[in-house]
């Protein structure tokens, strides 16, 4: 075969130059990316991982807003120290519902992805508001409007829906609520579906009172609904210390 | 001019010609770089083979290197190097390190560990770490606590118990306080008097007459304070009411107040109000038993231990 093969082509030809280009720089994130879609253990098989309750998503909204993920981040590493302090390691799957996730990658202030239940709601509110009362040698910003400022529930549906798009099982038919109740269980596929979002929104900031104080719903409420969620929906002790080993 | 000319003279051109007469100086890089780079790709050639690489069908290619770790079933297991099985290892040497200790602390009762000189070593480094982290963000880094917030460890006053097993049950199960509101139930009045009378048990300024009512009130059934607090007003553990009489508080800021009169507001506060806090979360799936027990000895030696 007679083949020449001349530099002068690709350089004289801007077209064939980028179409050339952007395949050689897209082989990194090709190598990388693409056959996590086809391992199958990717995202390890666990029971209890569900998708967060209006209360909890609008909590996880303003965690966005005040910026935490810039000091905390939600990632547990395999790495003793972080097991000690910590817990257990952060699953693939515990972060499937998330978007984006959290697991960040700078930790100013402690790591967060099992912060539930580790304190009391009273603590988060006390903290959140004034974290140096708490903890004197803090240097976390104090967040009091938190707590004064009455949470929007009014477009909670349109950001169910917006997640929905994106792959996080809300419902919004009944066909969709039915796959729920086989895959959550009828309690939490009622908080996951859209045209009741507001209502159970309400229902759980009510029943919770995680603010301490009732008489309405404040962004403190949605805040310390889903830090207190963070981490706890994979019950550990019903696996054996090792049952995740396999998956990597 | 000439400087140009010696170049066009020593450096490759790489042959092509723009516009008739642009050229392209053609460098070759290093030899020292070349073979430096040659080096990585065999290093990556060894690393490929040691530790998982390729991506396989719904697997992936797990390398030749090994680890082997004992998991809490007690079984032996061997696994191509992942860090999850990494961590086992290190979690297996550390627990193998520490198994002289644990094993002596699960054998000995609680006065026993407090005893030992060699233990209460141990107990002093190892449940300082686990206080900082589990304990002191609410009860502050000494166990001093938080007036309004969080009970103070080191004093001799105990909501729930000071023992050994009762500071156990506390850490393993979680507390929860709780304190009906008055507020609705009883006057105004009625509650001042009450308030006065509780200051007057812990010796506080307090109006003789208002205390003498209150006393009244908090023996009879109307307001029934003695049903909780005990009929000597020193609180029952069992439900975890508090002592009223040792002068120590913790939800009424009275130590915070100057004015007698202050104090007396600060305890009718209480009562109109009451509680429905002073939660601690439960630490038996956070913390192993061994790691409670630590942490039961430390705090009963903080110094108020009983």
């Amino acid at each position: 075969m007679n083949f020449n093969f001349k530099h002068e082509w690709i350089e004289t030809n801007i077209g064939l130059m980028a179409v050339l280009t952007m395949l050689a720089i897209s082989v990194g994130g090709l190598v990388e990316i693409a056959p996590l879609f086809f391992i199958d253990k990717t995202i390890e098989k666990v029971d209890g991982v569900r998708p967060y309750t209006p209360l909890e998503q609008r909590g996880r909204d303003i965690y966005q807003r005040e910026g935490c993920y810039l000091c905390h981040s939600q990632m547990i590493r395999p790495f003793r120290d972080e097991k000690l302090r910590y817990g257990h390691y952060s699953l693939a799957a515990e972060s499937q519902y998330d978007h984006p996730f959290q697991w960040g990658s700078k930790r100013t202030g402690p790591d967060l992805a099992r912060v539930g239940g580790k304190y009391s709601n009273e603590w988060h509110v006390q903290h959140l508001t004034a974290p140096r009362s708490m903890v004197p040698e803090s240097v976390m910003p104090n967040y009091p409007w938190l707590i004064k400022t009455p949470l929007d529930i009014s477009d909670i549906a349109d950001r169910m829906k917006a997640l929905r798009k994106v792959g996080v099982p809300y419902s919004l038919t009944q066909a969709e609520y039915e796959a729920n109740v086989k895959k959550f269980g009828e309690t939490v596929a009622k908080q996951l579906h859209i045209p009741n979002a507001q209502q159970s929104l309400i229902e759980q900031a009510n029943f919770g009172n995680y603010d301490g104080d009732r008489s309405g719903i404040s962004e403190m409420d949605a805040l310390v609904a889903y830090l207190q969620v963070l981490g706890t929906m994979v019950d550990f002790s019903k696996y054996n210390d090792d049952a995740f080993v396999n998956d990597r | 001019m000439s400087e140009q000319k010696l170049q066009s003279q020593t450096v490759q051109t790489t042959g092509h010609a723009w516009d008739g007469d642009l050229q392209e100086y053609n460098n070759p890089l290093p030899v020292w770089w070349v073979y430096t780079f040659y080096v990585t790709v065999a290093f990556a050639l060894v690393y490929w083979t040691i530790y998982p690489s390729w991506p396989f069908g719904k697997g992936w290619i797990g390398g030749v290197s090994n680890i082997t770790y004992v998991n809490s079933e007690g079984e032996t297991k061997t696994h191509s190097w992942n860090t999850r099985a990494l961590l086992m290892e290190d979690l297996n040497k550390a627990a193998a390190a520490q198994k002289p200790y644990f094993d002596k602390i699960a054998g000995m009762s609680y006065a026993e560990i407090a005893k030992d000189p060699d233990m209460n070593g141990f107990i002093l480094s190892s449940g300082k770490a686990l206080f900082a982290d589990n304990c002191a963000p609410c009860h502050q880094a000494g166990g001093q606590g938080k007036i309004g917030f969080f009970p103070n460890l080191t004093d001799d006053d105990w909501l729930y118990g000071g023992t050994f097993d009762k500071i156990n049950e506390t850490i393993t199960g979680g507390r929860h306080g709780y304190m009906p509101a008055f507020g609705e139930v009883l006057t105004g009045e009625q509650i001042d008097d009450l308030a006065n009378y509780v200051a007057s048990l812990s010796g506080i300024g307090h109006d003789a007459a208002k205390a003498a009512a209150g006393n009244t009130l908090f023996h009879g059934e109307t307001a029934a304070c003695y049903y909780c607090h005990g009929a000597d007003a020193k609180g029952r553990q069992v439900i975890g009411s508090a002592n009223l009489t040792d002068n120590i508080w913790l939800w009424a800021n009275v130590p915070g107040t100057d004015s007698a009169a202050g104090k007396v507001a600060a305890i009718r506060g209480v009562i109109t109000g009451g509680l429905n806090k002073g939660v601690m979360p439960t630490w038996a799936g956070r913390l192993s038993p061994e790691q409670i027990k630590v942490l039961t000895v430390y705090v009963h030696e903080l110094g108020g231990g009983q």
